[in-house]
C-alpha cells in the first residue's frame, strides 16, 4: 500500500507546512517569553515583590514625660488593636460582619471605619479597634486560626497612659490619628498619632520618635512566612517638665475638696517654670489614647461644664480686687502718688456726676496705699486710677502681663484685654469716658484676664519687674541623658523701683498676715503675700431677672507669691463660681504649705478632706432694691466682705 | 511480535528528549510542593506507569492495533459514558473513575483513541483525497466523544481532540478551500486570539497600573499572577524551590496548570528556552515519524497523537504566561497527572512504533 507519488508529494508539502506553523508557534512564545522576562523583567520583580512582601509599621512609643523631680508623669503601655488588610480579602460584607460579631461590636460601625479608609491601598490595616480586650483578642485569633478570618490582624502597639485620676489633664493633652489637614500640613501618613492637644501637640515632634518597619514575607493568604528585616522604631524624646508632681497633686487634692470647677497656675517668679497647672473640670486622656469613640467624645463636647476647655489659659474672667496691683504700681511709678498718699474713704465717692460705692458702706476712713490694698479698699483706688487715666493703667498692666498672651507653651492661649483709649477708638470706634477709668482702676468693667496672665502678673512683681515667659520644658533626653533646655526669654523687663514695689509686697503681705481678707492662705513663717477678688458672674439687676438653672454664684481669685522677700514661688488660684477669694486662698494655703514643706524636707501634708469654706451666697444678703439702684449699675458689686 | 532488530530502529534521541521532559516536570512538582510529597510520588508513579504503557503502545504493531481500533474507540466511549454518570465529582465535574489507589481519567485517553480510529479509517481509504463523506464520518467519529467529555464538562480536553481530526484531514487532502473555512472558524474560536489577548492585556495593564490592588480578585487573577511568575524570574530565575510565586501559592494549582510558570519563574528565560527546546524538539521528530512513515495509516496515527499532544503545549505554554485565558489544560509530560502521563507516554509509545516499523512489512 504504498502510497502513489503524487499523494506522498502531497504529504511531505502539508508536512512542511505542519512543521512551519509549529516553528512559528514556537517562536512566538520564546519572543512572548523574551518580552516578560527580559525586557519587562523589572516591573514583573517588583509586582512579585510587592505581592509576597509586606512592610508592617511598627509604631513608636511617644516619649516619657517626668517631671521636674525625675517622677514619671505620662508612659507608655502595650495594647491591642485589631485591623482589617483587605488586600486578600475575597468578600469584605462578610469579614465586616463575622469580625463585629466576634468583637461584640457594632456591625454598621466597623463598616464605617472601613468605608472611611477605603481609598487606601488594600495592604494597609484598617484600625477597627484600639485597645482590645484580652477576651477579643483571643476570639480573633482562634477564628484566625480557623482561616475564617484570615484578613484580620492582630497588633500590639504601644499607648499613652496618662495618670487614672485626670491630674493635669490638660497641661498633658491628648493624642489623637491626625487629621486630613494634619497629614496635608505636616506630611503624616495615615493613621499616624499625634498630640491633639496640651503639651502632646506643643512638643509632638519631640515626642513622636520615629516608627519603625518590619518587612515580612506573606503568603498568598496574608500568613506571615518570616521577617526579611526589621528596622526598630527609636522612641520619642523624653521630657522633663518644670511640674512638680507634689504641688501638682496638692493643687489637684485642693481642688477636689473645695469642690469647684477652675484653674490653678503656679509659676517659679524667676525663670518662668510652671510647677502646677490644672484646669477643672478635667477629663481623661487615656479615652483618648486608645482611640475616642463618638459617643464619649460628643459627650466632652456638649457637657455644659465645658472639660474639654482649658480654663487656665482660654478662659476670660473679670480679675476684680486683684487688678488693684497693677493701678497702685502704675500710680507709684508713674509718680502719681506716694505710698504714703492717703485718701479719704467715706464708703463711696462722687466721679463726674456718679456715686461710686466702697464695698464698705461704712468707709475705710483714711487710707495709705498698703492699708487700701490690704483693705481692698475701692474709693482709693477709684481716686488713684481718675489720676492716672486708663492708658497709664494699660500700660503698667501689659508691663505685668496682663491684656496680653502669656507665651507659654501650650496651644491655643486667649488674650485677655485691659481697655485703653486707643483699644476703644479702633475696636468700638467710640471716645473713652473718664468716667470709664473708674470702673477699671478696679478691675471691673471691660478689664478681664486668663488666669495664667494672673500668675505672670504676680511672678513679675514678686521678681521684680521681669515678665517671664511660662513654660513647661525643662531638659530633654534623646537616649544619651538629660539636657537642660534653658528658659525662653522674658516678654518684657522693667526696672521696678524697689522702695515702691516694697510698698505693694507689704500690702499683699498685710492681706494674708494682718487684718485682710486672705488670712485663710496664712503660713507660719512663710510670709505668704497674696490678694484676694470677688467678681460677679451677673449684675444685680441681671440676676434678678435671669431665669433657669445657669449658675450665677461669684467667681473667687486668690493670686499669691510666697515668701514676701524673696519670693520662690508665685501663681493664681482660680475657683468658678466660688462664691468668696476667701476660698481660694484656702485652697492656695495647701499648695503652698506642701511646696514649702517639700523645700524643707518636711513630710507633706495629708490631702485635705474638708477646706476652711465660706458656702454663703453673698447675693443671697443683698435683695434687689436693698441698695441704691445708682450704686448697684455704676458700681456693680465687688469685693471683699 | 517483538523482533530484535526492532529495537534498533527505535528513535533513542524522541525517547531521551520525552525522558528530559519527565524529569523536569518531576523537579518544579518537587519544587512547587515542597519536598518528596504526595503529589510527587503519585507522579514518580504515573511516569513508571507511563514508560510500561509506552512499551506496550510500541510493542504490538501499529497496524494490528488499528485493525482493533473500532474496538479501542468503543472501549474508551463506555468509560466516557460511565464517568458521565457514575464518575467521582470534583470540584464539579465528573471526569474521574475511582479505583481506589488512583483515579483514572478516561478522556485523556480519548485522544489517542480518536487518532487511532481516525487514521484507520483515512488511511485505509483507497481513494486519494477526501470525499465529502469521509469528512462527515470522521467528523462524526471525533464529535461522540467530544460531545461526551463536554458534558463532564471538561471544555479543554474535549476542544483538543479537534485538532485531531483537522490535522489527519488536512494531511489526507482536505482540500484547502474547505480547510480555510475550518480555519477561520477555528481561529474565530481559538482562544489564542491574538488580538483579543492584546486588548485584555492593554487594559488590565492600564488598571494594574492605576490601583494594582483593585483587579487582584477577579477573573484576571490568575492571568495576572502568571505574568509576575513569568515576568520576575528574569533571565536566570530565582532557583529551585525559590520562586515567590508558586511557592507561596500567589499561583494557583502550581504544580498543574501553571508548572510552566513555576519553571519561568525559578529557572529563568534559560530553562524557558531548555524546555521550549526540548518540546519543538519532540515535535519536529514526530513529524520526522509521521514523513517516514511506511503507510498512510503510520502517518496519521502520528499525527493525529501529535496534533493533541501540541495543541495541549502551546496552548498550555501561552496561557503559563498569562497570554491566554486559564482553562483547565494541562502541559503534558510536566503537569501533575497520572492519567495524562500514562496516556501521553502511550501515545509516543504509537510515534515509536511507527517509525520503527518503517522498514517493515
Amino acid at each position: 500500500m504504498v502510497p502513489p507519488g503524487e499523494e506522498r508529494r502531497r504529504i511531505t508539502t502539508r508536512l512542511a507546512g505542519l512543521q512551519a506553523a509549529v516553528m512559528v508557534c514556537f517562536a512566538a512564545l520564546a519572543g512572548g517569553f523574551w518580552y516578560f522576562q527580559v525586557v519587562e523583567h523589572a516591573r514583573f520583580e517588583e509586582m512579585a515583590e510587592n505581592n509576597h512582601q509586606r512592610r508592617l509599621a511598627l509604631r513608636a512609643p511617644r516619649g516619657v514625660l517626668f517631671d521636674r523631680n525625675g517622677h514619671v508623669l505620662v508612659e507608655n503601655r502595650e495594647s491591642f488593636t485589631i485591623s482589617i488588610v483587605r488586600e486578600h480579602t475575597k468578600d469584605l460584607a462578610r469579614t465586616v460582619r463575622v469580625l463585629a460579631a466576634v468583637l461584640g461590636v457594632e456591625e454598621a460601625h466597623v463598616k464605617d471605619v472601613v468605608d472611611r479608609h477605603r481609598r487606601e491601598p488594600a495592604y494597609r490595616p484598617i484600625v477597627v479597634l484600639e485597645d482590645a480586650s484580652l477576651a477579643q483578642v483571643a476570639a480573633v485569633t482562634a477564628r484566625r486560626l480557623d482561616f475564617e478570618l484570615p484578613d484580620v490582624v492582630v497588633e500590639r502597639v504601644p499607648t499613652r497612659r496618662y495618670p487614672t485620676d485626670s491630674l493635669a489633664a490638660h497641661l498633658f493633652g491628648y493624642v489623637g490619628e491626625a487629621t486630613d489637614g494634619q497629614m496635608q500640613a505636616e506630611g503624616w501618613h495615615n493613621g499616624a498619632i499625634v498630640g491633639q492637644s496640651g503639651i502632646e501637640k506643643t512638643y509632638n515632634r519631640d515626642l513622636m520618635g520615629e516608627d519603625g518597619a518590619r518587612l515580612v514575607v506573606v503568603n498568598s493568604v496574608g500568613r506571615e512566612i518570616r521577617t526579611l528585616e526589621e528596622v526598630p522604631p527609636s522612641e520619642g524624646k523624653r521630657l522633663q517638665l518644670t511640674i512638680d508632681y507634689d504641688v501638682q497633686k496638692a493643687a489637684e487634692d485642693a481642688f477636689a475638696a473645695a469642690g469647684f470647677n477652675g484653674a490653678v497656675v503656679v509659676l517659679d517668679p524667676s525663670d518662668g517654670g510652671v510647677l502646677a497647672f490644672m484646669s477643672r473640670p478635667a477629663y481623661d486622656p487615656n479615652i483618648f489614647a486608645a482611640g475616642i469613640n463618638r459617643s464619649a467624645w460628643s459627650a466632652l463636647n456638649t457637657d455644659e461644664h465645658r472639660p474639654l476647655n482649658d480654663r487656665a489659659i482660654q478662659g476670660r474672667y473679670s480679675p476684680g480686687s486683684t487688678f488693684k496691683m497693677a493701678v497702685a504700681l502704675a500710680a507709684l511709678e508713674e509718680g502719681v502718688v506716694t505710698p504714703d498718699y492717703k485718701v479719704h474713704c467715706g464708703g463711696g465717692a462722687n466721679f463726674y456726676g456718679r456715686v461710686f460705692k466702697c464695698w464698705k458702706h461704712a468707709g475705710h476712713g483714711a487710707v495709705d496705699m498698703r492699708q487700701a490694698i490690704e483693705q481692698s479698699c475701692d474709693v482709693y483706688f477709684y481716686t488713684v486710677g481718675n489720676m492716672l487715666g486708663v492708658d497709664k493703667i494699660n500700660k503698667w498692666a501689659t508691663a505685668l502681663g496682663l491684656g496680653v498672651k502669656s507665651g507659654i507653651d501650650l496651644p491655643n492661649e486667649v488674650t485677655g484685654l485691659v481697655p485703653s483709649t486707643q483699644w476703644k477708638r479702633e475696636k468700638l470706634k467710640e471716645k473713652w469716658y473718664a468716667g470709664e477709668t473708674i470702673s477699671v482702676s478696679i478691675g471691673q468693667g471691660q478689664v478681664s484676664v486668663t488666669p495664667v496672665s494672673m500668675a505672670v502678673y504676680m511672678a513679675t512683681l514678686a521678681n521684680g519687674g521681669t515678665r517671664v515667659t511660662p513654660h513647661f520644658l525643662k531638659a530633654t533626653d534623646e537616649g544619651s541623658g538629660w539636657k537642660a533646655v534653658p528658659p525662653p526669654t522674658p516678654q518684657s523687663k522693667v526696672a521696678l523701683d524697689p522702695e515702691k514695689l516694697q510698698a505693694i509686697r507689704d500690702g499683699l503681705w498685710m492681706v494674708v498676715n494682718a487684718g485682710g481678707t486672705g488670712g485663710r492662705a496664712r503660713l507660719t513663717n512663710r510670709d505668704v503675700s497674696g490678694k484676694t477678688g470677688t467678681t460677679q458672674v451677673i449684675s444685680n439687676e441681671g440676676r434678678a431677672n435671669a431665669r433657669g438653672n445657669r449658675d450665677l454664684r461669684d467667681h473667687g481669685w486668690f493670686v499669691f507669691f510666697a515668701p514676701r522677700d524673696n519670693p520662690k514661688i508665685a501663681g493664681v488660684v482660680f475657683l468658678e463660681h466660688g462664691l468668696h477669694g476667701g476660698n481660694a486662698a484656702s485652697v492656695a494655703r495647701h499648695i503652698l504649705d506642701t511646696f514649702f514643706a517639700k523645700q524643707d524636707g518636711r513630710p507633706l501634708p495629708p490631702a485635705p478632706l474638708d477646706l476652711r469654706l465660706d458656702l454663703s451666697d453673698p447675693m443671697a444678703r443683698r435683695q434687689p432694691g436693698a441698695t441704691v439702684a445708682a450704686a448697684a449699675t455704676t458700681r456693680p458689686r465687688q469685693g471683699e466682705e | 511480535m517483538f523482533e530484535r532488530r526492532l529495537y534498533h530502529h527505535i528513535d533513542w534521541a524522541l525517547v531521551a528528549a520525552l525522558g528530559a521532559l519527565c524529569a523536569i516536570g518531576l523537579a518544579m512538582i518537587y519544587s512547587t510542593t515542597g519536598g518528596p510529597t504526595r503529589v510527587y510520588v503519585t507522579q514518580f508513579y504515573g511516569i513508571l506507569f507511563g514508560i510500561v504503557a509506552c512499551v506496550v503502545c510500541l510493542s504490538v504493531d501499529y497496524r494490528s492495533l488499528a485493525d482493533k481500533s473500532h474496538f479501542v474507540y468503543g472501549a474508551v466511549l463506555v468509560l466516557l459514558v460511565y464517568v458521565l454518570v457514575f464518575g467521582a465529582v470534583r470540584g464539579g465535574s465528573r471526569r474521574w473513575i475511582d479505583l481506589g489507589l488512583f483515579n483514572l481519567q478516561p478522556s485523556e485517553f480519548a485522544k489517542a483513541a480518536v487518532a487511532l480510529v481516525l487514521a484507520k479509517y483515512f488511511g485505509e481509504s483507497r481513494r486519494s483525497g477526501l470525499t465529502r463523506a469521509d469528512l462527515v464520518i470522521g467528523g462524526v467519529l471525533t464529535a461522540i466523544p467530544l460531545f461526551i467529555i463536554s458534558r463532564q464538562p471538561d471544555l479543554g480536553t474535549a476542544v483538543t481532540l479537534l485538532p485531531v481530526f483537522l490535522v489527519i484531514a488536512f494531511v489526507a487532502g482536505l482540500p484547502m478551500r474547505i480547510f480555510a473555512v475550518l480555519a477561520i472558524v477555528g481561529v474565530l474560536a481559538a482562544p489564542v486570539a491574538w488580538r483579543f489577548a492584546l486588548q485584555d492585556y492593554q487594559k488590565e495593564r492600564i488598571s494594574t497600573f492605576l490601583d494594582p490592588a483593585q483587579d487582584a480578585k477577579g477573573a484576571g487573577y490568575q492571568q495576572i499572577q502568571a505574568r509576575i511568575t513569568v515576568g520576575s524570574g528574569g533571565v536566570w530565575g530565582k532557583g529551585f524551590a525559590k520562586g515567590t510565586q508558586g511557592q507561596l501559592r500567589f499561583l494557583p494549582v502550581a504544580h498543574n496548570d501553571f508548572i510552566f510558570s513555576v519553571l519561568a519563574e525559578e529557572q529563568g528565560f534559560a530553562g524557558v528556552t531548555v524546555a521550549l527546546g526540548l518540546y519543538l524538539f519532540v515535535i519536529l521528530r514526530a513529524i520526522e515519524a509521521a514523513r517516514l512513515a511506511k503507510d498512510r495509516l503510520g502517518a496519521y496515527l502520528v499525527l493525529g497523537v501529535l496534533a493533541a499532544f501540541t495543541f495541549q503545549v502551546v496552548y498550555n505554554i501561552t496561557m503559563s504566561a498569562g497570554l491566554a485565558p486559564v482553562k483547565g489544560l494541562t502541559l503534558p509530560l510536566m503537569s501533575y497527572g497520572g492519567s495524562s502521563m500514562i496516556a501521553t507516554l502511550a501515545g509516543f509509545g504509537l510515534i515509536l512504533n511507527v517509525r520503527m516499523r518503517r522498514f517493515t512489512n
